[in-house]
């Protein structure tokens, strides 16, 4: 599939040269970044155009960089307060929009995340599009492209609040009858914000604020050291092993039973 | 004149054919439906912002639990992500394990299928056939983890073990005894494999019982042919995957098209439908179960012939063994800051896509180069499925939405994670 890909990166750029950003396939699919303002037209064409024909957008989901790239654990020293640093620090749920940890060299906080599949070149397509004003981020909605976009869209604004302009249906769609807020945004708090349960005296079901505090048992740590270099070299070497060994059928066999 | 007003009427949450907790909005004009509105939800259990809050390893349980009806192809999709970013692949014989445990799941999900698709509409006994062949799918799960249901079996990198040696069998009981435990342990003498060999060289004829039932029953064709057509065209704009798109003719199998594991080592055809009725997407699963027989009894060949390692020798990632670890300081430390911290994923995204019994089942993961992932989205086939249930049963009769929702396959589990 990668010489597609390439054929599709390079009849991308040449289609599309301005208001998009292309990144080529690391993982297999090719990223499309595109300004919310060319969203409707460029994918438009995508659906369209024969080079592209991307039939069926597959998937679509709201993303929140809020804290991306963000650790809770220092790794750099050591300290003799042990786990102490870990629970103190930053971790989701436990800040707010104002004290916002920095985002590193994202722009925007909101984004739709799209897959998009071509049956007829068997190819996909990742799209990007990032809402531009992060207290109401508005992004207009593609069910006129694809039909299939409106739950999506639906589920998307429900959970992250992302706004698609033109949604013929924009309701809640997960959450329960009159929810407020939207649980899968960064700061928004993994406990919630209130919990249901049967009150006997009043003989009905009554919402009140949550008790439980927010525990995580494992800190958010991002490692960069010596244990994560080199690892390309070990990895090849390792697979190779595996593949030769399998392959004159050893007779080594339940290595793992732990 | 009085005025004539559509009355409308709440299918569900519990109600015994919606397949769990759906609550449908139907809007009737006399017995027709005039306009569908499903509310899902009352399964949502935030899986994804669980996802967010553990670490990588942590969270293949929550997988079983997405569409619990084929727990392991879900498992795979998860997996499969974190190894594209972590850059690993999984030895050859835990990949055949995978493919021969995949389809074992597919089996075992359309057969549930079949059943409950016969209870909605009326056919009890397919249900009770059903059942028995199920108990013995059930019981390979048990055998390979532990667990008859939520596996948690597959892991990056592999699996999390080698096939057992040995089969458990039935003991004698006061019901269970003399020649009826004989025959119930006729293929358990040996070890896992030769349990599921026999049963797939078995199960063709199995399949044919079903279909005596159903294939040329006249109620179930009247019940079936003609309705919920979906013509080609709609189902690509729709979303649809899987049985959904080929029941409606077009070829699109993501095993045959975008090859995963070692489906492009096995050899099996992909069935199609003509036209895209309920009926056609009965005849399209019910030949995948036959196909998905013929992948296992490859995969079981080629597993008894080359016995070797189910899971990546690499520390930075797979834990040590039980005997490693007591053995050597440098693989306990790898074991601890495994089973504590976890591994760190290189920043990036990826989309993994399995083709599972239901349709794709996919995983979008991103990273950002933490222990935890920063973001993941499941794509499940039937909230796709589902969305369109307006446009499938608009003009269709009350009791034909029955017969639509339940060859759209739907599990909650997966429709509102």
């Amino acid at each position: 599939m990668n010489g597609t890909d390439k054929s599709l990166v390079e009849a991308l750029k040449s289609r599309f040269p301005e208001r998009v950003s292309i990144s080529p396939p690391r993982h297999g699919i090719p990223t499309l970044e595109i300004e919310v303002g060319a969203w409707l037209e460029v994918c438009r064409a995508l659906r369209d155009e024969e080079t592209f024909a991307f039939g069926q957008l597959t998937d679509l989901c709201g993303v929140d960089y809020l804290g991306y790239g963000q650790s809770e654990w220092e790794t750099a020293d050591a300290t003799f307060e042990g786990f102490g640093r870990g629970v103190e620090a930053l971790g989701p749920g436990r800040f707010d929009w104002a004290s916002r940890p920095e985002a590193g060299d994202i722009r925007q906080r909101f984004a739709v995340v799209a897959h998009l599949l071509s049956f007829t070149h068997n190819r996909r397509l990742r799209i990007r599009c990032f809402a531009p004003d992060e207290d109401l981020p508005i992004v207009p909605s593609l069910v006129e492209i694809w039909s299939s976009a409106n739950w999506y869209e639906r589920e998307a604004f429900d959970l992250f609040g992302i706004v698609f302009e033109g949604h013929p249906d924009l309701r809640r769609i997960m959450t329960d009858y009159g929810f407020t807020g939207h649980p899968f945004r960064k700061d928004f708090p993994l406990i919630g914000n209130v919990a249901v349960r049967y009150d006997s005296q009043r003989q009905r079901v009554i919402y009140e604020p949550v008790e439980i505090e927010p525990r995580v048992g494992v800190p958010r740590v991002i490692r960069k050291d010596s244990r994560y270099k080199a690892d390309e070299v070990d990895q090849a070497a390792d697979s190779e092993a595996e593949r030769l060994a399998a392959q004159a059928a050893a007779t080594g066999e339940g290595e793992r039973d732990g | 004149m009085a005025e004539i007003r559509n009355y409308t009427m709440n299918f569900g949450p519990q109600h015994p054919a919606a397949h769990g907790v759906l609550r449908l909005v139907l809007e009737l004009d006399g017995e027709t439906v005039v306009r569908a509105d499903p509310h899902v939800g009352l399964l949502h259990r935030a899986t994804e912002k669980l996802a967010e809050s553990k670490p990588f390893n942590q969270s293949v349980g929550y997988l079983d639990r997405m569409d619990y009806m084929s727990m392991m192809c879900n498992e795979h999709a998860y997996v499969r992500a974190i190894e594209n970013l972590l850059g690993i692949e999984p030895p050859p014989r835990a990949q055949y394990i995978r493919t021969m445990f995949d389809e074992i799941t597919r089996f075992s999900n359309h057969l549930l299928w079949v059943a409950s698709c016969g209870l909605d509409l009326g056919a009890m006994t397919v249900f009770l056939y059903a059942f028995r062949e199920r108990e013995m799918v059930m019981d390979m799960y048990e055998a390979v983890s532990g667990a008859r249901m939520h596996a948690g079996y597959y892991r990056p990198g592999g699996v999390y073990r080698d096939l057992p040696e040995a089969m458990s069998q039935y003991t004698e009981t006061r019901w269970t005894k003399g020649k009826d435990l004989k025959r119930r342990n006729e293929w358990r003498e040996g070890s896992l494999l030769d349990f599921i060999e026999a049963f797939a060289r078995d199960v063709p004829d199995r399949i044919d019982e079903y279909e005596t039932l159903l294939t040329d029953n006249r109620i179930w064709k009247q019940r079936t042919v003609g309705i919920g057509v979906v013509p080609p065209d709609k189902a690509i704009q729709m979303g649809y995957s899987g049985v959904m798109v080929r029941g409606s003719g077009i070829e699109w199998d993501v095993r045959k098209k975008q090859p995963y594991a070692m489906y492009d080592q096995v050899d099996f055809d992909v069935p199609v439908g003509v036209g895209g009725d309920c009926y056609d997407r009965y005849l399209v699963r019910i030949e995948e179960m036959r196909q998905s027989a013929r992948i296992i009894l490859q995969c079981v060949d080629w597993l008894r012939q080359n016995p070797g390692h189910v899971m990546l020798k690499n520390f930075k990632v797979i834990p040590p063994t039980r005997e490693e670890m007591k053995d050597d300081m440098e693989a306990l430390i790898h074991h601890f800051k495994l089973f504590t911290e976890g591994y760190c994923v290189p920043a990036g995204e990826t989309y993994a896509a399995v083709e599972a019994p239901k349709g794709e089942f996919g995983c979008y993961l991103v990273s950002d180069g933490a222990n935890k992932p920063f973001r993941v989205h499941f794509r499940a086939p039937g909230f796709a499925h589902l969305s369109s249930m307006d446009e499938l049963t608009r003009g269709h009769m009350l009791a034909d939405t029955v017969a639509i929702i339940s060859t759209l396959d739907l599990v909650f589990g997966e429709v509102d994670r």
